[in-house]
């Protein structure tokens, strides 16, 4: 969808609840959503910088570690990719306690999520560093940078481009299990719901709401991250070679 | 820390609560990839629904599974229709994922050059036999693997049936850990269990894959 | 010291899998001197720049660098496969012009020239820049330092990336090809620049071409590679205008043939 489209549903969406907030079946519920959505929200930004920070030195380490570093890249990157992240979340939630380890709900969500979807994320930064020609690095090489110098001056600038659409959906996906920590009694967009569901039974203004309030969360991610899109991709523009 | 005879011992309610997730997984799958192929076909058919249809399935993949699940469980109730846990679950997942799978059809028939429809066209091919012989078996093989991962994706996601009390493995997993105050080995079994299948699955989808592209030689 | 050649191959063999690109070569590369390397499609003239650049692994033998080994270091008496460190220090010597120019598309021409003046020889911003400056200016190119490698034609980007090599003051340049890429009317701008460095500059050069024209004028050694060994060489006049072999003649005659 084109950045015009997608920013006239965003402001479509934000009229939609403007709107319903003056009905007397939606106004009662929003302050108590938005009050989740702060939650939500904040969740997904802590969510999504621990997700990029993991999938980026999981990504280095799968490609040029040592041996044993890329065994644990792999093992990281098959295990979160390879259970489901409520299982992920139970499990931080339910079964670390019993190893003695007790974290803060919140911090478990930011934890489970953050992992989980930077298993994703590392192989999407794997792939952008390998969509790098070829004649990049062997310049470089006969330049005599370092393999430190070659990744950080010259390679993951280039590749930085590649991975800002294949992230937009991976932070899209966080957003979207940030509903998973209201089962583990955070109260978040998707707890307040259902406890306002559950006390009232006004399934369809509630929910509504719930969706509409997801859906400009969303959509504020995918505009930001199509605006990135662009203007990297004009600096990068300017500089493909013909 | 971990029990091997607890293990053993639930082992079969697991198991049991396993075929449940997995029939819950073939049957949303099968709605998801009907119901997102009838969404890919309006649009190219129907020229005019096809930017509702974009904004629809915008709309279901930008807002949480759990949330659709928790809607379509408690909404029906307020028609008077009371749908059991199970199906609404699955009714849940299947559209979740139907708007997934409309764009990778979507993209599979995008995929194809123009030039493919125009030959047909010259050669006087009714559109039902372009699209039988000519575009569908051209579309099938990026298809196949990417319906196949959000097969897997879809079976990962079981796990929030619980949340309407679907006795699913996640479910299953936690009232054993509720009662018996030991949730290291259930949990970790669901995890383990949901792992071996990604990676049996990844391993199907990946020979699928290799066979679809081994076309002849031109 | 001085009549050490600046290169050596020391019975160099390459292979890839079950083919042979060099077979156990010879090639002694004096200081200064400019040897143009010709031959067919696959007879492995890329296969020796690249592997005097360290970007390809040798199978056998040594390649040696002002009498310093570049593939293998000195460790009692014996000579073992070098190390990072040790293929770095050699490396530094020298530097490469590409065929398809391989500049950075996200930097300028200026950056593209400072880059690795400053991350590399640690020198700093101002001093990397006013070398840099110079270099463009040689090249002809001072008006387009702010450019991205896009909005410069084909010729304009050899030319920056020949900047770009020079900046970081190599003895030793390898040039690949570096007119192939490009459109005929842009050709000229590029040799006249290598005409200069070869006339200005205290520079070793080897350059793969196909420019015979080119060779015949600015080398001082020509050297035929066919099927992995070199089959001729010589000054270009008697190169040229009388060459031995069979099957330098076959080849020459077929490149006069096609122009
Ligand atoms: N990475 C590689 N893997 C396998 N074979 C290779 C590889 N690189 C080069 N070769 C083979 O080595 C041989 C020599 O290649 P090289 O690039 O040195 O030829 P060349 O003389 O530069 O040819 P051209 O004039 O076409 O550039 C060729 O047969 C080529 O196919
Ligand atoms: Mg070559």
């Amino acid at each position: 969808m084109g950045i015009r489209t997608l920013i006239v549903m965003l402001v479509a969406s934000i009229l939609l609840i403007a709107y319903l907030a003056t009905r007397d079946t939606y106004s009662l519920f929003l302050p108590g959503l938005l009050q989740g959505a702060v939650l939500t929200a904040e969740i997904t930004v802590l969510g999504c910088l621990l997700a990029v920070a993991m999938a980026v030195l999981s990504a280095l380490g799968k490609l040029y570690g040592p041996a044993p570093l890329r065994w644990l890249a792999n093992l990281y990157i098959e295990i979160f990719r390879g259970t489901s992240a409520l299982v992920q979340l139970f499990w931080l939630f339910f079964v670390l306690p019993q190893f003695g380890v007790s974290l803060e709900p919140f911090a478990v969500a930011v934890l489970g999520l953050g992992l989980n979807i930077g298993a994703y994320g590392a192989e999407c930064v794997r792939g952008a560093i390998q969509s790098v020609a070829r004649g990049q690095w062997e310049a470089a090489t006969a330049l005599n940078m370092t393999r430190l110098q070659m990744l950080r001056r010259i390679i993951l600038p280039q590749a930085f481009v590649a991975m800002i659409p294949p992230w937009g959906n991976l932070f899209i996906e966080l957003l979207k299990s940030t509903a998973l920590v209201s089962l583990i009694t955070l109260s978040d967009l998707a707890f307040k719901a259902q406890q306002m569901n559950q006390t009232t039974m006004k399934t369809i203004p509630i929910f509504t709401l719930v969706l509409l309030i997801y859906l400009v969360l969303s959509l504020l991610i995918t505009i930001g991250m199509r605006l990135l899109e662009q203007r990297a991709a004009k600096g990068l523009a300017r500089g493909r070679t013909a | 820390m971990w029990d091997w005879a607890f293990t053993f011992e639930i082992l079969p309610t697991l198991a049991k609560a396993a075929v449940i997730s997995i029939e819950a997984t073939l049957l949303g799958f099968v709605l998801a990839a009907t119901l997102g192929l009838v969404l890919a076909l309006t649009r190219i058919a129907v020229p005019w629904t096809a930017w509702p249809i974009s904004v629809l399935v915008e709309l279901i993949r930008s807002t949480p599974l759990l949330i659709q699940i928790f809607f379509l469980y408690f909404v029906f109730p307020s028609f008077g229709v009371t749908l059991d846990a199970f199906t609404a679950g699955v009714l849940a997942l299947g559209i979740h994922y139907a708007a997934y799978c409309s764009e990778v059809y979507r993209a599979g028939f995008d995929n194809i050059p123009r030039g493919q429809w125009e030959a047909s066209i010259a050669l006087n091919l009714s559109p039902w036999t372009t699209f039988r012989d000519i575009i569908i078996p051209q579309a099938i093989p990026p298809i196949v693997p990417a319906l196949g991962n959000y097969l897997v994706a879809l079976f990962k996601e079981t796990p929030l049936l619980s949340a309407i009390a679907v006795l699913e493995l996640m479910q299953t997993a936690k009232i054993i850990g509720s009662e018996t105050f030991r949730y290291t080995e259930p949990i970790t079994m669901v995890g383990l269990f949901f792992l071996a299948m990604s990676l049996v699955s990844a391993a199907f989808i990946r020979a699928a894959e290799r066979l679809l592209n081994r076309r002849p030689a031109r | 010291m001085t009549d050490r050649p600046m290169v050596r191959f020391e019975k160099v063999s390459k292979r890839y899998g079950p083919l042979t690109v060099l077979d156990s070569l010879e090639l002694d590369i004096a200081r200064n001197e400019k040897v143009a390397i010709i031959g067919p499609s696959g007879s492995g003239k890329t296969t020796v720049l690249r592997m005097l650049m360290t970007l390809e692994a040798i199978d056998d033998g040594v390649i040696w660098v002002e009498g310093e080994p570049l593939t293998h270091m000195e460790r009692n008496g014996k000579l073992i496969p070098a190390d990072r460190a040790h293929i770095r220090k050699i490396r530094a010597k020298i530097g490469m012009v590409f065929q398809s120019f391989n500049l950075f598309p996200h930097m300028t021409a200026m950056a593209n020239c400072i880059e690795a003046p400053i991350t590399v020889l640690g020198m700093s911003r101002k001093e990397a820049e006013e070398r840099a400056a110079g270099l463009l200016e040689m090249v002809g190119l001072s008006q387009k330092k702010e450019h991205y490698p896009a909005q410069l034609s084909g010729g304009q980007q050899q030319r920056v990336a020949i900047a770009r090599a020079l900046a970081m003051r190599p003895k030793i340049m390898l040039f690949d090809e570096v007119t192939s890429a490009l459109d005929p009317e842009l050709v000229g701008e590029v040799l006249q620049v290598i005409r200069r460095l070869g006339s200005e500059h205290d520079l070793t050069m080897l350059m793969v071409t196909h420019q015979m024209g080119f060779a015949k004028e600015f080398a001082d050694r020509v050297c035929f590679f066919s099927q992995g060994k070199i089959c001729e060489q010589g000054p270009p006049k008697a190169f040229f205008g009388n060459p031995q072999n069979e099957r330098t003649k076959q080849f020459l005659h077929a490149v006069l043939e096609a122009g």
